[in-house]
């Protein structure tokens, strides 16, 4: 495969991962800010102007927050070079450039989503359109992953795609709790004891994982159970520890296919024995901040040495 | 229900009858709900946006990718015309290749005093640096598309040839299988011809060619790649669909780079040598060392390459020489002179402007005729006389008197119509056909079907899609 299409793959899926995260991050903040009074829910939706990394663009254009002003603007706004809509222009102008190492499936569900979320998204989105809009972005992304699963061949292209899925996606739970990371810190102090459970619904939603927490810790919430289950949960499907072990076997599978290691696997190989054995204590610890920190920047670096590896610039 | 015009209808013939080659086809359309019909007319169009066919239209700030309009109702040809148009085709394009080989070797008919010196001295599609050299499998058009246009029963003229880089055949395999998901039950009903596997005889008529430099040692096959301008180029669907379909690299200039005497391609496990370029970019911006030092769709060197037998170029830089229109001109001579035969399909009447005394009867004619740029190409920059307003002529009247040989000037032609589906109906639209064809060491072959353009606005001769044209499904009858 040419490099610079393996790479137009990789960026293809990590572009569909950070628009369904933003979906995701604004389907959370819609929800805690029907529940709350007007003063909490302008917090809220500062918070994830925030989380989304758009703090500052916004600022320049806007004095408050308001769930309109914030979903507009991280959903459509010229203002705004990486919204939603732009970044499903770059998901498919990178599907059209690796048009042949994608089927037929997933060409379309990408072209389709495209054409549905431009449309949408070409008017400023009402309140009563606002979750209907996020649903969609959610199930083309579904839509796609579905089509890859089912579809393409498990050659080299079928990793790059998810390779790309899951840096990206380990990336932004480690920003998402990052940002909410001092919340747990008074809990340090009061282990076991009930946390701001609206604030942590938040972050568990913004994962879409709320259900499966709750699920799985019989509805109790308490810190040291949060850092287990979005850090080291193997079984959760947007975990640290999950996201880095899918990534490791992806670049295995590369490195066979392509008959030797290069950088990237040594790197996730690292990573992969950093997360191993660790327990949320160790994490309170070190620092959670300093913690996600040194998560995110392991895994920028495995993204350049996955770049560097296979040729996708030079 | 007849279709009275003056021109020759592909249906229906002067009396309203339907003509046989249409006739099971129009007993079905017959039986169709007029509003299930226009049904799935909406939905075709659909479906073509969904798989992306598209074309880029630039110098327009909204609607970038466009679809070229899909009409349902399909041209069809008979057994016995189209075994005569695929022998006339097939006597042309091997009349080309002869053709190229001599212009590029010793130019036996500049010699025997058959074509003016001139045509190629004034040529911007001559390449000295082809001068000598013989391709891979001395094929230079491996891909061919010939336009033809109909006037009657039995004339059939060729309009223009196009040997550098036709386009437009996933068109006729898109709109094949866009018919086969709307209809199957009419494919069942009338024998058509299968188009299909075109994109293996691509591959394969491509494999055919490969350099010598390609090592076969191992029973490996030679490597095919596709080289596009990019994602932003008008024809970009149709060189991802192609390689898609052949199994081979779309690769792009900035991919490519010689090492070791052969052009390679940057992969995930690093350069890999290509045997055989099917090149979707004009000659003008294949190689910055040897033509326009601008051209970053290019690669550096692929000329040197090429010459010492490191790649095959698809096809063979220099062959849009015999596009060149002042060219067409001396098509009936070309065949002849390479066949020893006279042509099978002949050309349109075509005045040089060259000439003093054509010049002189174009400039008393220009309101009757159609006048086109030498070396022009899509519809652009040619003069319609009679549908043009009198501003139009004088203006194009002075163009053509400051550069007469830019020129050749054509009857207006009586194109043949054929029905297309509106919301009122059936109704006739001018028409044309381009046939697609390979060549290879093997031989020509040529697909039973092509492409059809049709004019979609009542009584204009232009089937461009770049000037609003639209497009058929092409049936050819099984025997």
């Amino acid at each position: 495969m040419l490099g610079r299409t393996a790479n137009s793959l990789f960026w293809m899926f990590r572009y569909l991962e950070r628009a369904e995260n933003m979906a995701r991050l604004l389907d959370a903040g819609l929800r805690i800010a029907l529940t709350r009074d007007l003063e909490a829910a302008e917090a809220e939706w500062r918070s994830v102007i925030t989380t989304a990394g758009h703090r500052e663009a916004y600022d320049a254009i806007h004095d408050g927050y308001t769930g309109i002003q914030v979903w507009n603007f991280i959903l459509r706004d010229k203002e705004n070079p990486s919204s939603v809509r732009e970044m499903f222009g770059i998901v498919r102008s990178n599907a059209r450039a690796a048009r042949n190492a994608i089927s037929g499936e997933v060409w379309e569900a990408v072209n389709e989503g495209w054409m549905q979320i431009d449309a949408k998204l070409a008017r400023p989105v009402s309140a009563s359109q606002i979750s209907e809009v996020v649903r969609k972005i959610r199930r083309i992304g579904t839509l796609v992953h579905g089509a890859v699963t089912n579809t393409m061949l498990r050659n080299e292209g079928f990793h790059f795609a998810r390779a790309g899925t899951f840096i990206e996606r380990g990336d932004s739970t480690a920003r998402i709790l990052d940002m909410k990371y001092y919340l747990l810190l008074p809990s340090l102090n009061y282990v076991g004891s009930s946390l701001d459970s609206g604030q942590w619904e938040q972050v568990l939603r913004s994962v879409s994982g709320e259900r499966a927490f709750l699920w799985l810790n019989a509805g109790q919430m308490d810190a040291s159970k949060i850092i287990e289950f979005l850090v080291l949960d193997e079984s959760f499907p947007r975990s640290l520890a999950f996201c880095h072990g899918a990534l490791r076997d992806h670049l295995a599978a590369l490195a066979r296919l392509h008959g030797s290691e290069g950088a990237s696997n040594a790197l996730i190989r690292d990573s992969g024995g950093l997360l191993a054995d660790l327990k949320a204590e160790a994490i309170f610890e070190e620092g959670l901040h300093q913690f996600l920190t040194n998560f995110m920047a392991r895994n920028a670096s495995i993204g350049a040495a996955i770049t560097d590896d296979y040729r996708f610039l030079s | 229900m007849g279709v009275k015009d003056s021109h020759f209808d592909e249906m229906f013939d002067a009396a309203g009858d339907v003509r046989p080659a249409y006739r099971e086809y129009y007993s079905w359309l017959d039986q169709q709900d007029p509003k299930w019909l226009a049904r799935k007319d909406a939905e075709a169009d659909d479906s073509f946006r969904s798989t992306g066919i598209t074309f880029n239209v630039y110098g327009e700030d909204e609607a970038e990718e466009r679809l070229i309009p899909f009409d349902m109702v399909p041209r069809i040809i008979s057994a016995s015309e189209w075994r005569r148009l695929t022998k006339g085709i097939e006597q042309r394009v091997s009349a080309l290749n002869s053709f190229l080989y001599d212009l590029y070797h010793r130019q036996e008919i500049v010699r025997a005093g058959r074509l003016p010196e001139r045509l190629l001295r004034d040529n911007d599609a001559w390449l000295p640096n082809m001068v000598g050299f013989t391709p891979p499998g001395g094929i230079y058009t491996h891909i061919v598309g010939i336009d033809l246009v109909r006037t009657g029963p039995n004339d059939f003229f060729v309009l223009e040839d196009n040997a550098r880089t036709p386009s437009g055949v996933s068109y006729m395999l898109e709109n094949r299988e866009t018919m086969m998901t709307m209809f199957p039950e009419l494919f069942q009903s009338v024998g058509v011809e299968s188009v299909s596997n075109y994109p293996r005889k691509l591959a394969r008529s491509l494999a055919a060619c490969a350099p010598a430099a390609f090592d076969s040692a191992g029973g490996s096959k030679p490597t095919v790649a596709v080289l596009t301008p990019g994602i932003y180029n008008s024809a970009y669907f149709e060189h991802a669909f192609l390689a898609d379909q052949m199994g081979a690299e779309l690769v792009e200039g900035s991919d490519l780079r010689v090492v070791d005497g052969r052009v390679q391609m940057r992969t995930t496990r690093g350069y890999r040598p290509i045997d055989v370029l099917y090149r979707r970019v004009d000659d003008e911006f294949l190689d910055p060392l040897t033509f326009n030092p601008d051209s970053v769709l290019g690669v550096p060197g692929i000329m040197d390459v090429y010459r010492s037998g490191g790649i095959t170029i698809a096809n063979a830089p220099g062959t849009g020489v015999s596009d060149d229109k002042a060219i067409y001109s001396f098509m009936p001579e070309i065949v002849e002179f390479y066949t020893g035969e006279k042509p099978l399909l002949p050309n349109v009447e075509t005045w040089r402007c060259a000439d003093p005394d054509s010049l002189a009867y174009v400039l008393d004619n220009l309101e009757e005729l159609v006048v086109k740029e030498v070396h022009g190409s899509g519809g652009y920059g040619m003069l319609i006389g009679p549908t043009a307003t009198k501003k139009d002529i004088k203006a194009f009247r002075q163009k053509l008197q400051a550069k007469p040989e830019n020129y050749i000037a054509q009857p207006t032609l009586s194109l043949s119509t054929s029905p297309i589906f509106t919301k009122k109906g059936l109704a006739p639209r001018h028409l044309d056909l381009r046939p697609f064809v390979l060549v290879s060491p093997d031989g020509v072959d040529i697909t039973p079907g092509g492409l059809t353009r049709v004019a979609l606005k009542k009584g204009s001769l232009v089937v461009n899609s770049s000037q609003g044209g639209g497009t058929k499904d092409t049936w050819v009858l099984k025997e």
